[in-house]
């Protein structure tokens, strides 16, 4: 790989009074554009870890390097605006409006206001908020997941190469806390900013990570490596522990429906007659068909004994299928439908909600077993 | 009603008095309140990382609010005589003690995790200062102003016991010729125009609260 864009060199931090330092003999690079995961147990040193990066916490021994640059040779609040610091209780400003609030490192670098303005705007529409509606707005009047967005525009405002994230969203409720998730991997595959992200929850860490680095006390890196890796290969026994039970859960998370290979049921495309369903059925070995409408999006599961119950249009006969998959989507998305679904399946669908094939348990199973096979190795 | 027109005949034949007095009282609240406020809040955030100064200096303050206040104007006519000076300093450290207290609560009420995304953000510690901490705090400072506006009204009136003037001369001279004439008429005007002025005084600190506060802590 290339040049780490952040290098910790031999890193550690002691308090005096205390016996075991809070960071000890740390070595770890970040590289450009990459979410590097530090996790760990409570008070393993992970935040403080991160707190070394853009010096809160100035540390007693070792190097901290930026594009190359030892950190402690930059002046202090100059090094802090070239990085994004984002924080688990967000830390808006209530007195300032939330355009205010944006443009807070923008207004320390000497922006013009015109260009300022603008980029509040921008900001506020990068994290779905409608700067007509919140940019005059004070801080009071926000949700918790909606003022994490602001912390994060108000991060990003600036435009800095590097991210740093401290339980971003450990106070926010876990439906909102997913979406704000999957909204900021989106953000992340355009803007490409280096991530340093400290969370508790191995999960998130899995989602988020490129690289996820699993701290024990002190700071020490128990393992650091791709999910998939750390994952199928945990390097020790706390690795292990840390992970939990459910590891092959875990990995469905990073898999894609695209992974696997969609399975061919009949299709049955309106308008079509009972009979002609009939026969299809019985032709087939499969026991389900899916009948899609004329613009081949999926309405309804049809099985043979479903058509024999009643003398019902055949609209109406089946169950109606009423969540479908994207390909975008992660296994363990599909494992949720499937378990939701009547049949055991799920359809997927393209972008415009057209029908591509369905996925079935057996075909997740496959796949599962596939891999820990792999592992067995 | 034959009390309230006697009154009335007291003020409205003295009215260059009542001016004297107004003007004189208003001048000790609003220089003292100027002077006060400017000293407690530096005071204040001078000794806000160092917990000992923090309590030593709201000790001090707390000595003068429990020194009598007859006492306070005394003790400094021999350092600078009679007159306007011994009363601005005997009220200046009388009026200390609620401001100096309000500026510790307000900075000590902001949350810490405002001042770490400030500090993380790469604002210097003299603008986390005055663009954060100050702002927030203000709120409570005020209140403590209004307090020490309240108490440096009612004690001004003492003044005129060393030469100081204010509305306090109408005070004395009354009780220096009871129960003659027109002496609780002198009483009751030095008692209501203070009240008064207190009034005008609270609400103009409320306009100036609604004014310097921003919407989005109000």
């Amino acid at each position: 790989m290339s040049e780490p864009l952040i290098r910790l060199e031999n890193v550690s931090k002691s308090y005096p009074g205390t016996e075991a330092p809070a960071v000890a003999n740390l070595t770890m690079d970040v590289y450009e554009g990459e979410v590097l995961v530090l996790v760990g147990p409570s008070g393993c040193g992970k935040s403080t870890t991160l707190r070394l990066i853009n010096r809160l916490i100035e540390p007693t021994g070792g190097k901290i390097y930026l594009k190359g640059e030892d950190v402690t040779d930059i002046d202090s609040s100059v090094l802090r605006r070239k990085i994004g610091y984002v924080i688990q209780q967000v830390g808006l400003f209530p007195h300032r409006t939330i355009a205010e609030n944006i443009a807070t490192v923008p207004k320390l670098l000497g922006w013009d206001k015109v260009k300022t303005s603008a980029r509040v705007d921008e900001m506020l529409e990068l994290v779905s908020m409608d700067p007509a509606i919140y940019r005059d707005r004070y801080p009071k009047e926000l949700s918790g997941g909606q003022a994490q967005r602001v912390g994060v525009a108000r991060a990003l405002a600036a435009d800095p190469d590097v991210l740093l994230m401290d339980e971003p969203f450990g106070a926010i409720d876990p439906i909102t806390r997913d979406r704000l998730q999957n909204e900021f991997l989106r953000l992340q595959q355009d803007l490409k900013k280096t991530i340093v992200f400290v969370t508790h929850d191995i999960d998130e860490a899995i989602k988020m990570g490129n690289r996820i680095a699993i701290l024990r006390e002190g700071s020490e890196i128990a393992q650091i490596d791709t999910p998939e890796v750390i994952l199928s290969e945990p390097a020790d026994e706390f690795v292990e522990n840390f992970l939990g039970s459910g590891a092959i859960l875990k990995g469905l998370t990073l898999k894609k429906v695209r992974d696997i290979e969609l399975h061919d049921i009949p299709a049955l495309e309106m308008p079509v007659m009972r009979d002609e369903a009939l026969r299809l059925l019985e032709s087939s070995p499969e026991k389900t068909a899916v009948l899609l409408d004329k613009d081949h999006k999926p309405l309804r599961w049809i099985s043979e004994a479903s058509l024999n119950r009643t003398t019902q249009p055949i609209e109406k006969s089946g169950k109606p299928i009423t969540i479908d998959l994207q390909p975008e989507d992660t296994l363990q998305d599909a494992l949720g439908v499937m378990l939701q679904s009547s049949v055991g399946m799920a359809v997927v669908v393209d972008r415009g909600g057209r029908y591509l094939g369905c996925c079935s348990i057996e075909s997740l199973a496959s796949l599962i077993i596939s891999d820990s096979g792999g592992q067995a190795r | 009603m034959e009390f309230f027109n006697n009154w009335w005949g007291f003020v409205s034949t003295r009215w260059d008095q009542v001016q004297i007095g107004l003007i004189e009282h208003s001048v000790y609240v609003v220089s003292v309140l100027g002077v006060a406020s400017v000293f407690a809040i530096v005071l204040g955030v001078v000794t806000r990382r160092s917990p000992l100064a923090r309590e030593l200096s709201l000790a001090i303050s707390s000595v003068f609010l429990t020194i009598p206040s007859l006492a306070l104007f005394t003790i400094f006519i021999p350092l600078v005589g009679l007159g306007f000076a011994p009363s601005f300093l005997a009220l200046l450290l009388y009026s200390l003690l609620p401001i100096l207290r309000n500026t510790i609560a307000g900075l000590d009420g902001i949350d810490s995790s405002v001042l770490e995304a400030a500090k993380g953000m790469g604002l210097t510690p003299t603008q986390v200062l005055l663009r954060v901490q100050l702002p927030l705090a203000w709120p409570v400072i005020i209140a403590g102003i209004r307090v020490s506006a309240m108490l440096v009204v009612g004690v001004a009136s003492i003044a005129t016991l060393v030469a100081g003037g204010g509305l306090g001369d109408f005070i004395k001279s009354g009780l220096a010729r009871l129960p003659l004439p027109n002496s609780f008429e002198s009483i009751w005007t030095g008692t209501l125009l203070c009240l008064l002025l207190a009034l005008v005084i609270d609400i103009s600190l409320q306009l100036l609260r609604r004014a310097t506060i921003s919407k989005g802590i109000r």
